[in-house]
């Protein structure tokens, strides 16, 4: 399973990529091969706010329906509108073609309580024991 | 994000092919009580060979209650809606068990072994309650000196159950069954061998394609459902596990028990009258049901795909304008037709195709249009 260095996660599986004070948003590989075939994301339109750990958005699977959690605050800059049409590319590129949303974020104090890589890929293992 | 539960999964039950499902690395979940495969290399993927070429299911949590004697056709055309007198040997009907308010028991298959041997196909959930049911008519008949000559046995624990489906599942299984399989029409089955070991195959299924539904004893499973794996690579075969089962059903618009049809539904607002034989003499439920025939019925299940964005999920509410009309009882992302589609009950007066609806998804109401079914036409079930 893949968890980028650069990146920040949480414990709902989200990834952040923090860049020029913006804050990309995604789930990471863990979630996409648990959710298994992703088949609709519902997102947030651009301008409206998001909280830290608040749900902001919904993936479905075939069978499944899951909140997305905001790993950080602020407004929505950016979505990734091309999930509307192909929502499978969160499976196959869940940090690259599957980012979700882009926030500027209003309390750059609330990336210190993410996780590392490290600190992530510790919980998964925790977690699908 | 993720709920994964796994200590829930200590007591539960597991069929003879639960150590092969590992080795094929399939993802298990809680089903009725069981540990069952629900995919194993995804849901959309395992659909689509069923669709195109052929795919095979453990269904070994099904349950089998055979019923034995000079008065087994009695019993049965008293528990059951559907004519057992229409069944000759080697055919076998679907059927549903309705309590005295016509609220169904169970969906079931009923299995004519010979004039005095039947077996009964049940669902995993409903295994035990059905079984009780039974015996409880039984004995109350035979209070009243009925059915003396009946008896009734759960034989869930002796059987497994593999269902081999789509186009291909005919040359894949007739490689290792001793009988001529092509004669065998739909409904109908054989007592032959499979891989040199007795079993009934029936020509059955629960996906609108072609297929047979193999019971066989618990030892001998694991041996076929390998062998089948193996013989049927040329044709692409893949386990399949009950997240496409249901998706696959739900394009047909079968039924499944606890979803769409319950205690508290009855088979005429489920769309299944064609099973209710009204003319076949008294049975349990039928004053009920030639009642609210009579009456008129006040839901119906439709079928709907959506027109708006969004997937419907069971116990979404169904909307017309202002007023709510009735609930969602299936519904998914096809993968057959790449819609969003599902099933539930509206008020009769809303029911006609073509009439548009509102689902409420998350708190917003995504239209959608009532249309026929089943969803997915092209399915090739050979009659």
């Amino acid at each position: 399973m893949d968890f980028p260095d650069d990146l920040l996660y949480t414990k709902e599986h989200e990834w952040v990529k923090v860049e020029n004070g913006k804050a990309k948003i995604g789930i990471t590989d863990y979630a996409q091969h648990e959710l298994g075939d992703i088949v609709f994301v519902e997102l947030p339109e651009v301008g409206s706010g998001v909280v830290a750990m608040e749900p902001f958005g919904v993936v479905e699977s075939v069978k499944t329906v899951s909140d997305l959690y905001s790993p950080v605050s602020g407004e929505v800059v950016g979505v990734n509108s091309e999930l509307e049409a192909t929502p499978e590319v969160v499976n196959t590129s869940p940090y690259d073609k599957g980012w979700m949303v882009e926030v500027a974020m209003s309390d750059k104090n609330e990336l210190k309580e993410l996780f590392s890589a490290d600190e992530y890929t510790k919980y998964v293992e925790e977690e699908s024991q | 994000m993720i709920t994964v539960n796994e200590q829930n999964l200590k007591k539960l039950k597991r069929t003879p092919l639960y150590e092969a499902h590992k080795k094929l690395g399939a993802r298990i979940v809680d089903f009725a009580g069981w540990e069952m495969p629900v995919l194993y290399s995804g849901i959309i993927e395992e659909h689509r060979a069923v669709r195109n070429s052929v795919g095979i299911f453990d269904v070994s949590h099904m349950g089998e209650i055979e019923i034995v004697g000079r008065e087994a056709v009695k019993l049965l055309q008293f528990l059951t809606v559907n004519d057992v007198t229409m069944l000759n040997d080697n055919e076998c009907q679907y059927s549903m068990m309705c309590y005295p308010d016509g609220g169904i028991v169970d969906d079931i298959l009923v299995y004519r072994l010979t004039g005095e041997r039947f077996m009964l196909c049940v669902n995993a959930s409903n295994a035990d309650k059905d079984y009780q049911w039974i015996l409880k008519s039984l004995h109350a008949g035979r209070a009243e000196g009925m059915f003396r000559n009946a008896e009734v046995k759960n034989v869930s624990d002796n059987i497994s159950q593999i269902s081999i489906q789509g186009k291909n599942s005919e040359p894949v299984l007739q490689k290792i069954t001793g009988d001529d399989l092509s004669v065998i029409k739909h409904n109908r089955f054989v007592l032959t061998n499979v891989d040199g070991v007795s079993a009934l195959v029936s020509r059955t299924g629960y996906t609108g394609e072609d297929g047979f539904e193999i019971y066989l004893k618990n030892e001998n499973a694991e041996r076929v459902w390998n062998r089948l794996l193996e013989i049927g690579k040329e044709y692409d075969i893949k386990p399949v596990g009950l997240g496409a089962r249901d998706t696959l059903r739900l394009e047909m618009k079968y039924p499944l028990y606890g979803n769409d049809i319950s205690e508290k539904t009855t088979p005429l607002e489920a769309g299944l009258s064609w099973v209710t034989k009204f003319d076949k003499g008294n049975f349990m439920g039928r004053e009920s049901l030639l009642k609210q025939k009579d009456g008129g019925l006040k839901r119906k299940l439709i079928g709907f795909e959506m027109i708006d964005k969004g997937i419907p999920r069971s116990h979404y509410s169904i909307f017309k304008g202002a007023e709510q009309i009735g609930e969602v009882t299936s519904g998914t992302m096809s993968p057959s037709l790449n819609k969003a589609i599902g099933v539930g009950y509206v008020k009769t007066e809303i029911s006609n195709i073509g009439n548009e609806i509102e689902i409420n998804i998350r708190g917003s109401h995504q239209k959608a249009k009532i249309v026929s079914t089943p969803f997915y036409k092209s399915g090739k079930i050979k009659q």
